[in-house]
């Protein structure tokens, strides 16, 4: 049998009888179940790879099962591998084992930890499916699959009203989503008769210049459905507008973090418009707005990333900001860098999330970075493991010489942008180095915050708790910091607290990511991005522009150094603000309140939606029901013919008078008409 | 085929039993109507196993004539062949329902049950005119009974309305039968179906067929005696008023409507979008304001209906058979669903969300079936909900992007509405100690749970077992329809007189 099936259905398997047995197996049995299907996915998955890397495996597709016939409109269930597929494959199965290794260290104290690890499962499968998708729709129920298994490990500690209004959000924002998706779909139909990937993808340039009708106006066809699907990417990649929902999904337990919103799910987005990228290179209009939506995210998030104080909500707007990178990779036809960069943030960014959890399980559940200090000397292999990841996302490197995995990506991308020369493109690269600023300065902010400067976890009531022997807001504690007022912010010392450094457990998948964030760059990025090796590898299964490619690589060198100019400054700047002179931060917000206040509150994203979205629709709900439904339907409809009839028996009664005279009168007058009516005919 | 009277034999079992279970003390009465029940879903898997897929139109066909122009006509076509498979299906699970929930008059409640599943069958098999009125009517009145003598507070406003909304619409109908009958001059859908009426009578006519079914469906503005009738109807009322009752209308549009009117159908087409898009909307926004955990289902129920209205008048192949699966998705779900609303009912006794909460905690496999109707209920693919709503909407979109972009918000809505309930009904803390002292589920209501759950999977994975029997009607329907087909918005046109081929290399070549 091919082991695609075998990589893809272990984990449903796992899923299912974790999730079905729970508590008749047993924490370990469950455990042992699930990871070792996930281990076992990984280790069929990384030879697949390789064979693509090597150039002795060729696209396949396996077939498993009809799904629907329906006119011309047909879908099977199939597993398509080629080497974008692969790709994928081993960035979900790598990821996702060491996940699920970690969480047996992490979740160790929770109650319901077979569902957990089911959940992961599933995750996980659901993700494979999306990546093995032969046609749109499998896409879609892979896409719609994550989206469920998401909801539900947001929404894990369901106890907690944070995570459960986070969950319902997730889901709700991704069905906006959703909606273009749908419609994306739809429109490809209508336009290509199937919904064949590779069909479409075949068909795509004979599109091009036509025209579709599209809610009332006339529309370049391949532009409308680009765009349509594009918007499902943005829902599922939290791209801005749609990005509202990542911040809050760190209401989840943190190896959730790491594997859904992280590495894999929330790339599903750029993953499939590298899928569709022949069908995107059709439409120039359509890659404008990917290349601008992409570089407007990676800026916006970046920002708001300076400004928090909960470790996973900076670790989430860096997501944001990185999808943003690899949104305008795309934009700009570098479709072998967006995927790089996809691959090497897996690496990289699990680890920061995994790295991220392992301080917060040391600091007994405190996840405000203003709270920590001082923990490399507590946790240092903690500590060396974020440093990886932090030099790997920040992209230290020599150019030409050796740097950790997201110099290489990074900067391809931004070579590419440059290479481009369209306005826009300038635009975006200008963006890039912007935000690459940024991403140092928060990048490192984090670091100084949680691993310099002198304990201040006296402040922390979790620390405080932990102290105090009080486990009152244990296991379900992973609070937001910013949900309970702290007494006084600056509170130093240790109270007396010792944290301790993880299991070994969590301890070796942040080893086996720190290798990732190290080399995964140095080693694949010939394959990936190279002009001479990229379309041996890809093998068309992504648009690769080879032009584009030997363009970048022969940008000035100005541009080439740039990245690595701005990571330093924002690294001299943190440092400055953290290190060197503690107070410079206060003071500096003092002085820029209006603006601080805007970032710090996300652009007043939430606020917004809130005010035009969510209160109008539940304001329209009750007027249609108050009002429509009873008050007008109702009251005129039955209740109006009740009355109606209710007073015509009224009358009715009144006639029946019961006097002789009066019924022989109506007699004579109907008996008159008659007569009259019979002459007159 | 045999010449043996099967589709018969399922209308009279369950007559024979509701009279048995008259004159049957209460014990005797459940296990009469279980037992009835389940020999017709038996007969039910004979039928589909024995129904032949490319086959005759007709299959299973009887005819005997009775008195004046009224014949004993019934025969099923694939169509009628799953929704009868529905109604059987659904009713065991109803008895098992209101097995403990029922106490008053239990021998009178499982006849009418009886009764209605043989008027049930009877108006999917019908195939002479009259037949079918008498049957679509009668159903009126076991409902009417049921929510009358065994709802809740309000059941008489409530009968009341649903009783009055329903007669009014089918008195227009008759007449139009009456016209058509003496018109044709014969009273065999079969025949009737292919029958071209004239133009202008067809307006008519559709528009008296329209108010019954209309009503049925039901389609907004004359939805409200739903959420009245669902509310005080007992758990297997409303399971069956969603699951089948319902489908009456989409089956009236399929069989009467769309072949014997398809020009008017395609005139008045967009009445009936009109009224879809406003449901959709509509009563999506009120289920999301509800307190009620019946009325938010009842209402959700007009909007899956809305779409199965867009998908019926798409005018094409995907369109029939996504409303078709809608239909029997949406009776699989909404059933499951207020069943499960049931089980929760019968332990506190109040169907307010308020009042629950928490209840993953301690009723874990419970939560897990409401998960799983609610993620089809919103229509996850994997399950039922989404192959039909899915086929539907691309139906719906060769003909218009506006109704088709307006009708999907639908899915935004729909995930919002049950994911705010299963948030309170199922997650957060546990707030009143009696709902955190409800058992889970008990061993019969699994019974009731698992076949719904398997059955949704099902239809989700591999709906092709349900969509073959009814593929060469759709096609026949579809050809029939194809006269009137009306062009759709969206219509792709030929690129302009510059050539094509450089919009390719544009984004490379720059």
């Amino acid at each position: 049998m091919n082991p695609i099936l075998f990589i893809v259905f272990l984990p449903l398997l796992a899923a299912i009888v974790g999730g079905l047995g729970n508590r008749m197996l047993g924490n370990v049995a469950v455990k042992t179940l699930t990871t070792g299907a996930l281990f076992a996915s990984c280790a069929l998955s990384w030879p697949v790879f390789l064979g693509f890397l090597s150039g002795s495996l060729h696209a396949s597709v396996t077939p498993v099962l009809h799904w629907v016939q329906s006119g011309t409109l047909t879908f099977d269930w199939a597993l398509r591998v080629d080497p974008l597929t692969a790709v994928m494959l081993v960035v979900i199965t790598t990821v996702s084992a060491l996940v699920h290794l970690y969480s047996w260290g992490y979740m160790d104290e929770d109650p319901d930890q077979p569902r957990f690890f089911a959940y992961l499962s599933l995750f996980t499968f659901a993700m494979l499916m999306l990546v093995t998708a032969d046609n749109l729709v499998q896409m879609f129920f892979g896409w719609e699959g994550v989206g469920l298994a998401s909801y539900l490990l947001i929404g894990f500690w369901f106890r907690k009203p944070s995570a459960n209004a986070a969950a319902t959000k997730a889901f709700v924002v991704n069905r906006v989503g959703d909606l273009g998706f749908m419609l994306g779909i739809f429109g490809t139909y209508l336009v290509f008769h199937t919904v064949s990937i590779p069909e479409i993808l075949a068909a795509a340039p004979t599109m091009a210049g036509t025209t579709i009708g599209f809610l009332g106006g006339r529309f370049d066809t391949m532009t409308v459905l680009c765009v349509l699907l594009f918007i499902g990417a943005m829902g599922k990649s939290a791209q801005l507008g749609l990005h509202t929902w990542l911040p809050d999904a760190m209401e989840g337990p943190t190896p959730v973090s790491a594997l859904i919103h992280a590495a894999t799910m929330v790339t599903a987005g750029v993953f499939m418009v590298c899928r569709l990228s022949p069908m995107f290179v059709t439409s120039p209009q359509a890659m404008q707005f990917v290349t601008f939506i992409g570089a407007a995210t990676c800026f916006f998030a970046a920002t708001v990333g300076t400004t928090q104080w909960d470790i996973k909500r900076v670790i989430a707007y860096s997501t944001c900001s990185q999808l943003g990178y690899m949104f305008f990779a795309a934009g700009v036809g570098a479709f072998g860098s967006a995927m790089f960069h996809l691959f090497t943030h897996a690496f990289f960014k699990a680890l920061l999330f995994l790295g991220a959890g392992s301080v917060i399980h040391a600091m007994h559940h405190e996840q405000d970075m203003r709270f920590y200090g001082n923990l490399r000397k507590e946790i240092p292999l903690t500590f060396w493991a974020m440093l990886a990841g932090t030099l790997a996302i920040t992209g230290v490197g020599i150019v030409d010489v050796f740097g950790f995995a997201g110099f290489y990506s990074k900067d391809s991308i931004l070579e590419a942008a440059y290479a481009r020369g369209t306005e826009l493109s300038q635009f975006a690269f200008v963006i890039g180095i912007i935000a690459a600023l940024l991403t140092s300065f928060y990048s490192w902010r984090l670091m100084f915050l949680t691993f310099w400067g002198k304990p201040r976890w006296a402040g922390s009531e979790h620390i405080q708790h932990a102290v105090h022997g009080d486990h009152g807001d244990h296991p379900d504690a992973e609070d937001a910091g910013h949900d309970h007022a702290h007494g006084d912010i600056h509170a130093d010392g240790t109270a007396g607290y010792h944290p301790h450094e993880s299991p070994v457990a969590m301890l070796i998948p942040l080893g086996v990511l720190s290798l990732g964030a190290v080399f995964a760059g140095f080693v694949f990025h010939g394959a990936f991005t190279d002009a001479e090796h990229g379309a041996a590898f890809w093998q068309d299964s992504v648009f690769f522009d080879e032009k584009l490619m030997h363009a970048a690589h022969g940008v000035p060198l100005l541009v080439k150094w740039a990245p690595f100019a701005v990571m330093l400054t924002g690294l001299l700047i943190a440092w400055g603000a953290y290190i060197r002179n503690p107070r410079f931060p206060a003071a500096f917000v003092a002085q820029i309140g209006a603006l601080y206040r805007f970032v710090y509150n996300k652009w007043y994203f939430d606020e917004l939606y809130d005010a035009i979205f969510v209160r109008p629709a539940f304001w329209l709900g009750r007027q249609f029901w108050k009002l429509g439904d009873i008050g007008f339907i109702d009251r005129f409809g039955p209740n109006g013919a009740a009355w109606v009839v209710a007073q015509g028996a009224t009358y009715a009664r009144r006639i029946q008078s019961g006097y002789l005279y009066s019924y022989a009168l109506v007699m004579l007058v109907g008996l008159v008409g008659a007569i009259s009516w019979v002459i007159a005919r | 085929m045999s010449g043996f009277p099967i589709v018969s034999l399922m209308i009279f079992v369950p007559l024979v039993a509701a009279i048995a279970c008259l004159v049957a003390d209460a014990p005797t009465a459940r296990r009469v109507a279980l037992t009835a029940t389940l020999i017709d879903f038996a007969l039910g898997v004979v039928l589909w196993t024995q129904y032949d897929i490319g086959g005759a139109q007709w299959q299973f066909t009887e005819r005997a004539h009775l008195f004046a122009g009224f014949d004993w006509a019934l025969g099923i076509d694939g169509i009628a062949l799953m929704l009868i498979m529905l109604s059987v299906f659904l009713m065991p699970i109803c008895i098992g329902a209101s097995w403990l929930s029922i106490e008053k008059r239990v021998g009178e409640y499982m006849a009418a049950f009886l009764l209605m599943e043989a008027l049930m069958i009877g108006v999917f098999a019908a195939q002479d005119l009259y037949l079918f009125y008498i049957f679509f009517e009668a159903g009126l009145i076991p409902m009417y009974l049921i929510i009358g003598v065994w709802g809740g507070a309000e059941r008489i406003y409530a009968s009341y309305k649903f009783f009055l909304y329903t007669l009014l619409g089918s008195v227009l109908m008759l007449i139009a039968m009456l016209w058509m009958a003496n018109e044709a001059g014969t009273t065999s859908i079969p025949v009737l179906m292919a029958y071209d009426f004239a133009p202008g009578a067809q307006k008519w006519l559709w528009l008296a067929f329209f108010a019954s079914f209309a009503v049925k469906m039901p389609m907004w503005p004359i939805h409200t005696w739903l959420p009245d009738a669902h509310v005080q109807a007992p758990t297997a009322g409303s399971v069956i008023l969603a699951g089948v009752l319902l489908k009456m209308g989409g089956y009236g549009f399929i069989r009467f409507s769309l072949p014997m009117f398809p020009q008017a159908s395609a005139q008045f087409a967009w009445l009936v979008f009109a009224l879809s898009i406003i449901a959709v909307v509509y009563t999506s926004l009120v289920a999301l304001v509800q307190h009620d955990m019946k009325k938010l289902i009842a209402y959700s129920s007009v909007a899956h209906m809305a779409i199965v209205t867009v998908g019926l008048f798409a005018f094409n192949v995907q369109g029939l058979e996504g409303a078709m699966i809608v239909m029997l998705s949406h009776g699989l779900v909404s059933g499951a669903l207020f069943l499960s609303v049931g089980v929760i009912y019968d332990r506190l006794h109040t169907r307010e969300i308020d009042r629950y909460g928490g209840l993953a905690i301690n009723m874990p496999k419970y939560a897990l079936f409401f998960m799983l109707f609610t993620m089809a209920s919103v229509g996850l693919p994997g399950t039922s909900g989404f192959v039909g709503e899915f086929l539907s909407l691309a139906g719906i979109y060769q003909l218009s992007s506006w109704v088709t972009a307006v009708c999907t918000t639908g899915i935004i809505l729909g995930a919002a509405y049950m994911l705010y309930l299963y948030r309170r009904v199922i997650f957060g803390v546990q707030k009143n100690a009696d709902a955190a002292a409800m058992p889970d589920l008990d061993t019969r209501e699994w019974l009731m749970m698992v076949p719904l759950a398997l059955a949704v999977l099902w239809m989700g994975i591999y709906p092709e077992s349900f969509l073959a029997p009814m593929r060469a009607d759709i096609a026949a329907l579809d050809a029939r329809l194809a006269q009137a087909r009306p062009i759709g918005d969206s219509k792709l046109a030929a690129a302009k007189a510059k050539p094509a081929a450089p919009a390719l290399n544009a984004a490379g070549a720059e």
